[in-house]
């Protein structure tokens, strides 16, 4: 087998190991993505009151 | 000097602004570690003589539940800081670190179980260590679902602070259970005291995967205190001036 095929196959127990490393890549980036997308939300209601206030 | 600076923190603006400087630092060395650890754990440490290539898992499960405990120690500190002094950062740190601290949980707690099936041949077990785990677990989503049913923020904040506080006793409760009852879950290697009994090519990974994930704590709870104070401060000088002379920071 060559390497790059033993590292995914991580000696049988790819299915375990790359599951656990997936569902932590999503769990990241979910937790940096939330809040981001919640800031762009956040900033149009914002300027929406800053233009009431301001017309 | 400390005081002085959480007193500086105090300010909504001082600390908008301070967080905008600091972020892309905190993302940039936050990659760095995580690059490093996962090339570490990956590729450099060997295989473990008994559990061959699934012992890697150990770099997500392990940070993940050292994150958890330490993330819910920070917010029942700022529980007793918010409830004593009613510092109002305080608040925010605890209120925005129980998603994150959550996420870690969850993250302990699956890549366990998933981790526990070829090697203990179960996905679960109720020992000492994965009841209380999940406890903790249960105590985020309890945080975030007090603070979200009580419509008065401030009053929110006192509850939830309570609740930091009380469930603190689940953290010693975590860490010595393998200790005091009879586990599945092994013993401590790395926290205790004594040296680790752990292969350093192992080891060192670990300690910076558990740097990297403190970079990622600190990134989030940034990232949503920083959308708390904009909301809670929307009619307020400093923020308005965010979005009109510049589009967005």
């Amino acid at each position: 087998m060559d390497t790059f095929q033993q590292f995914f196959h991580m000696g049988g127990y790819a299915a375990y190991v790359w599951s656990s490393y997936a569902i932590a890549l999503v769990a990241f980036i979910w937790s940096i993505v939330s809040p981001l997308r919640e800031k762009n939300k956040l900033a149009k209601r914002i300027q929406g009151i800053i233009e009431n206030e301001n017309p | 000097m400390i005081m002085r600076f959480i007193y500086k923190l105090g300010s909504p603006p001082y600390f908008y602004h301070l967080s905008s400087r600091l972020l892309p630092w905190l993302s940039g060395i936050c990659l760095l570690l995580f690059a490093i650890g996962l090339y570490g754990g990956l590729v450099l440490a060997p295989a473990d003589y008994q559990q061959g290539d699934s012992f890697r898992i150990i770099y997500i499960h392990v940070p993940a539940a050292w994150l958890s405990l330490f993330v819910y120690m920070v917010m029942a500190a700022s529980g007793v800081m918010a409830l004593i002094w009613r510092i109002k950062i305080a608040e925010i740190v605890l209120i925005n670190s129980a998603h994150i601290g959550a996420v870690f949980t969850f993250l302990a707690l699956v890549t366990g179980s998933i981790w526990g099936k070829p090697m203990w041949g179960t996905w679960w077990v109720w020992d000492a260590r994965l009841t209380s785990e999940l406890l903790l677990l249960f105590l985020y989503l309890g945080i975030i679902a007090l603070h979200s049913a009580i419509d008065d923020k401030r009053k929110a904040a006192r509850a939830v602070a309570i609740l930091a506080i009380v469930g603190v006793v689940n953290i010693p409760i975590i860490h010595y259970s393998v200790e005091w009852w009879s586990t599945l879950h092994q013993g401590p290697t790395v926290t205790k005291f004594d040296k680790p009994s752990i292969d350093t090519r192992m080891l060192v990974p670990l300690l910076v995967m558990a740097v990297a994930y403190k970079f990622l704590y600190a990134i989030v709870v940034l990232l949503r205190a920083r959308n708390d104070l904009l909301w809670r401060e929307r009619r307020s000088q400093w923020v308005a001036s965010l979005f009109t002379d510049t589009k967005s920071k």
